[in-house]
């Protein structure tokens, strides 16, 4: 019995780690989805809306809602900002060529915020007053914050769908994901579609950066290197360009890492993202809810 | 053997010899010192890893993000063979190279499936599954490092070992495996149509990439008295992409000369790593929206290029675009 409750304690941390990942996967897959690129710098937009959050909280003494909002309406414009400075004039280029600006992006925003910053973590305040939904006799616990990661990432995750599947702008971007010569002979602005992409993906990065810094209590500027790629193997891993795919990977991905950490060694855990990578690779590229597309010559 | 000896060939020995016995004996004179010899060893071991990174990326076309993963495997298998087993240090230098190749074949038969970008992320993946089981071994030190190697090589070992890499992959490339490669980097559908079995020139150019890796590490662990796993993270790749970049995708001259530019930049720079860093993304970003194929693109710098460029008419010596 006393397996089950930590199994269960595990799998409630697991799905808030889960649930952070995804949120990052979405913006992963849906511009891999619409441009093909791999934005390494999406994992920094997430590190940076750490930091926003953190500002805001600690020298404006925001609450935690207008926090995430300002977050996110903060990583929205530089998301839209990145991609018109460093990637659009590449459209054309090679996949390696954008491939190395977006790493080069990410650098930079590493960088910069060591350089105006420091290295060093720093603590993010408490925002959220203390709660405590304790089971089976104090065995197995719920924090409030762990509700709270739920609740916004099934909300956004929800919203999200509806955007993408409702709305005039997600039909746009779909159809330019799909093809994108055919869908500017139908009168699609791919500018303007592209750089939506970016703004959605960029705020939800935004709000797991602000959840992050609210779960583990410490922002810095290195912060989204790790979970940039572990979140982008979760997209691949749900399969690469489907939105329910990065959501159901990211999920996946979290509790994985959380099962390995309980039950077996900690110190592996930032190896077995890539070890599931590899894998995937070789047993089925497509990912999870991915069908195989065949090669047009 | 008369193609051996033409003048040409004999210019760049007698070139190449200069150049050590310049640098050799200020050393012997005391005119270098340590200092500017670790800087010239890291040159050394910066062009060795540019190179064959560039033989991957470069003239292959297959992006890979884990070159410093292949030098750790060197490095550490070097290490431990010369430190806990005993052996001679260029017999087990030799073996590390050929261990991080053996890797490579490893690697690369089941990624080198993959395109472009995907192909990345898994050789990144490998790189740090490679410093995450370095770091987790109890018998190369862990998360302390492996030390108390001696240092065993000098200046003479790595420029010869530098040049020798510089010799194999040039003539490697201007041969008809290297043209098979570029092929394979122009257009991989139309090099298959074409009869070349592109995931065996793939897995050549990889393992031999990572055999020269390999005795980078090599040279390094022998060079540096110890090792940390940290040493060979990501980052350290990004070093050895930015330089084959900036030099130029397909070009070994330009390779050659990033590596040494950069390598004294970061020297200039070693008290400022954040500036440093951010030197390096604005490069990147900068080289890439501007002049995608780096400075030198595919051209080659020989004296036919300085010729060609005082006629004001420049045209690539191989797989010029």
């Amino acid at each position: 019995m006393e397996q089950f409750y930590v199994f269960l304690q595990q799998l409630i941390n697991g799905v808030s780690l889960g649930s952070i990942y995804a949120l990052i996967a979405l913006g992963y897959t849906m511009v891999y989805g619409i441009i093909k690129l791999i934005n390494f710098a999406h994992g920094d937009i997430y590190m940076m809306g750490a930091f926003i959050a953190y500002f805001s909280v600690s020298y404006f003494h925001l609450g935690f809602l207008s926090a995430l909002l300002v977050s996110m309406a903060a990583c929205t414009i530089l998301g839209v900002l990145i991609e018109r400075i460093a990637y659009k004039p590449l459209r054309g280029a090679t996949r390696i060529a954008a491939l190395i600006t977006a790493i080069g992006m990410s650098f930079f925003l590493e960088y910069v915020m060591v350089f105006f910053v420091g290295a060093q973590s720093r603590a993010f305040p408490n925002v959220l007053p203390a709660l405590r939904i304790e089971f089976f006799g104090g065995k197995v616990f719920i924090t409030g914050k762990e509700l709270l990661i739920y609740g916004v990432t099934l909300f956004l995750v929800v919203l999200l769908q509806f955007i993408v599947r409702k709305t005039k702008t997600g039909k746009a971007m779909r159809a330019v994901a799909f093809d994108r010569e055919a869908a500017m002979l139908m009168g699609i602005n791919i500018d303007y579609t592209i750089s939506a992409t970016f703004a959605l993906g960029s705020a939800l990065a935004g709000a797991a950066g602000v959840l992050v810094g609210v779960y583990y209590s410490a922002v810095n500027p290195l912060m989204g290197m790790t979970p940039g790629l572990k979140a982008f193997v979760a997209a691949v891993l749900g399969g690469i360009g489907i939105i329910p795919g990065a959501a159901l990977g990211g999920m996946l991905m979290g509790l994985i890492e959380t099962f390995v950490i309980a039950y077996g060694q900690s110190t592996y855990r930032d190896a077995v993202a890539f070890a599931i990578l590899i894998l995937i690779l070789l047993i089925k590229p497509s990912g999870i809810l991915g069908s195989n597309v065949r090669e047009k010559i | 053997m008369k193609r051996l000896l033409s003048k040409k060939n004999l210019a760049i020995l007698l070139g190449i010899l200069l150049l050590y016995g310049v640098i050799q004996t200020l050393i012997s004179l005391g005119i270098l010192r340590t200092f500017h010899q670790v800087n010239l060893i890291t040159i050394c071991i910066s062009v060795i890893m540019a190179v064959s990174l560039n033989l991957i990326t470069g003239f292959t076309g297959q992006f890979t993000l884990g070159h410093a993963g292949f030098m750790a495997v060197g490095a550490y298998f070097s290490a431990v063979m010369t430190v806990k087993w005993g052996v001679f240090f260029p017999v087990s230098i030799f073996s590390g190279a050929v261990l991080a190749a053996v890797f490579g074949v490893l690697i690369g038969l089941p990624t080198l499936r993959l395109k472009g970008d995907y192909l990345a992320i898994a050789t990144l993946g490998f790189g740090e599954v490679i410093r995450v089981v370095l770091l987790n071994t109890k018998y190369v030190g862990g998360a302390a490092g492996l030390f108390g190697i001696p240092r065993l090589v000098n200046w003479t070992w790595v420029f010869f070992a530098a040049v020798i890499t510089v010799v194999v992959i040039r003539n490697l490339l201007w041969s008809s495996y290297g043209r098979a490669c570029i092929s394979i980097r122009e257009d991989e559908v139309a090099a298959e149509l074409m009869g070349i079995d592109i995931t065996h020139y793939k897995v050549l150019a990889f393992s031999v990439g990572a055999f020269f890796a390999g005795l980078g590490g090599g040279i390094y662990a022998h060079y540096f008295y110890g090792l940390q796993p940290g040493t060979f993270g990501f980052m350290k790749s990004i070093d050895y992409l930015v330089m084959v970049v900036l030099g130029g995708m397909g070009s070994i001259t330009g390779s050659i000369l990033a590596a040494v530019v950069l390598t004294l930049i970061n020297v200039v720079l070693q008290q400022f790593s954040a500036i440093r860093m951010i030197l390096y993304a604005l490069l990147l970003i900068v080289i890439m929206i501007f002049r995608p194929q780096g400075l030198m693109g595919s051209k080659e710098a020989s004296l036919e290029l300085f010729r060609k460029m005082g006629r004001r008419s420049g045209n690539g010596s191989l797989g010029s675009k």
